[in-house]
């Protein structure tokens, strides 16, 4: 563990890996501590960024090397069913990139449960993972200006579900009408990290 | 109810407060004013809870009618200001009669005036804040000529003084305290040097979200993909044009470009006042450095 602090502002926690970042969320996420106004857990590392009036970065360091990384990762949280139109515009491209058919590319899709592993990008956007490893594709070489919302896209070993309209880079397999993000709805997202997730294809 | 009829808005003038909280991990950024310092003074002021929400004038140009008579504080940058064609003093408790026009004109210097009304801009909050996020959409619209504001009502608190004594947002060249890292370990020895030695200007290319920086370019020790990781305000991210955007308020959640230095959180608020064409020097404060 490498804590390397962001002036007054933040402390981030360096890790060995998405398990221990977990588990280190895990551990702190239900834990008030004065002065850390958001935990942001990411693929390496996990941010606790501070209000600099009433943080006391040095404690918090100390409480955070002395609080046991909980083993179990990512406390598991329901099970969200995502139904999926396959009709991305990409589709046809990630069947290529793979070698599955497109019948193939929505098997794999809709085969393994994926897990919501941190977010970042955009409100109520989730990096899931979990997928199969023959669903690896690379990003597009170029961005779209504009996305809609709902689209469910692949990128890396990630899948994902664009919360609102927006540019973005993701190859795009399919699209559904589940609202995961309302920001007047409690709670505003459905891809929180450790949510579960199935895409199942719409009839 | 008191309300606010907006007659002009200047380039951009949004609802702000101090932002929201505890909703990073589903991508919700911090968002509020983007000098916090002058927003919470301009509370204080008119007797206001420092989160209530007040207007964030960015380079002037803003003018309101009041309705019913009103209390009003603007600090932050050097803008003037007329109550009914009369010119009233910044950093000072206000009345404005009902019926009163104020105007706050293009600032001297500074960027960004922040108008505090007694009870709170008293718009619906978004998850918790009423603070406009540039970035992610989120809060009420940037305010548009025409708009109506409800005014909240008056806390229990008056205000305590009638002026406050706060030097002006800086003309010319400033001087920001850095911490050294998280990532400067990913940069070649020179431009940490670099960085600390030479200035860089405060591009057009400036918003809530971050000021785009000219100077010379920082170059990575190697290549390589940083994983996006989480951001603050006053980051100096490093994109691979070696050419640093400092993060203010509607910085995105997270990143992947590397930060080479964080500004101290009360020099945040002084780098949001600084306009297009003025000079940033950084200066390292010791940082504690890495702990392994």
């Amino acid at each position: 563990m490498r804590v390397l602090p962001l002036a007054d502002s933040g402390l981030l926690v360096e890790l060995d890996d998405l398990d221990s970042v977990h588990g280190l969320y895990t551990a702190l996420r239900h834990q008030r501590i004065p002065g850390v106004v958001n935990l942001v857990p990411a693929a390496r590392t996990l941010l606790l960024q501070l209000d600099p009036r009433h943080a006391d970065p040095e404690e918090i360091e100390r409480l955070v090397r002395r609080t046991p990384v909980e083993p179990g990762g990512l406390a598991t949280e329901e099970l969200l069913r995502i139904p999926v139109v396959y009709d991305g515009a990409d589709l046809a491209e990630v069947a290529a990139l793979t070698g599955l058919t497109e019948r193939g590319v929505v098997e794999e899709h809709t085969g393994t449960e994926w897990r919501v592993a941190f977010g970042g990008f955009a409100p109520g956007f989730g990096y899931l993972t979990g997928g199969s490893a023959r669903l690896e594709v690379p990003r597009r070489s170029e961005s779209r200006t504009r996305v809609p919302r709902g689209a469910v896209g692949l990128a890396g070993s990630f899948s994902g579900v664009y919360p609102r309209s927006s540019p973005g880079g993701w190859q795009l397999i399919g699209h559904t009408d589940l609202e995961i993000w309302r920001p007047d709805r409690k709670p505003p997202a459905l891809l929180r990290p450790g949510v579960r997730v199935r895409f199942e294809e719409a009839g | 109810m008191t309300e606010l009829r907006i007659l002009t808005t200047g380039p951009l003038t949004t609802v702000q407060d101090l932002g929201r909280t505890g909703a990073a991990h589903i991508g919700v950024g911090v968002s509020g004013a983007a000098d916090r310092g002058s927003f919470r003074l301009a509370n204080r002021l008119v007797g206001n809870p420092e989160e209530y929400a007040g207007l964030e004038i960015t380079l002037g140009g803003l003018s309101l009618r009041a309705d019913h008579p009103l209390t009003v504080a603007l600090t932050g940058a050097d803008c003037p200001l007329t109550v009914n064609d009369c010119a009233a003093a910044p950093n000072a408790v206000l009345r404005v009669p009902a019926g009163g026009v104020l105007t706050v004109g293009t600032p001297s210097h500074g960027a960004r005036g922040y108008l505090a009304i007694r009870g709170g801009v008293d718009v619906d909050p978004v998850l918790d804040s009423r603070a406009t996020d540039t970035l992610s959409g989120l809060g009420p619209p940037p305010v548009r000529p025409g708009d109506v504001l409800p005014v909240g009502p008056p806390p229990p608190e008056f205000p305590l003084v009638d002026t406050a004594p706060v030097p002006s947002p800086p003309e010319g060249d400033l001087v920001l305290t850095v911490t050294p890292g998280p990532r400067a370990d990913w940069f070649t020895g020179e431009a940490l040097a670099t960085l600390l030695g030479a200035g860089y200007r405060v591009t057009p290319e400036s918003d809530r979200v971050g000021m785009r920086l000219d100077g010379p370019p920082l170059e990575r020790r190697h290549g390589g993909e940083l994983p996006s990781e989480g951001m603050v305000a006053g980051a100096l991210q490093v994109p691979p044009s070696g050419r640093p955007t400092l993060f203010l308020a509607d910085h995105p959640v997270t990143g992947g470009y590397p930060v080479i230095a964080v500004l101290r959180s009360a020099e945040v608020d002084r780098a949001a006042q600084a306009r297009p064409g003025q000079r940033l020097w950084f200066r390292a404060e010791r940082g504690r450095g890495p702990l392994s």
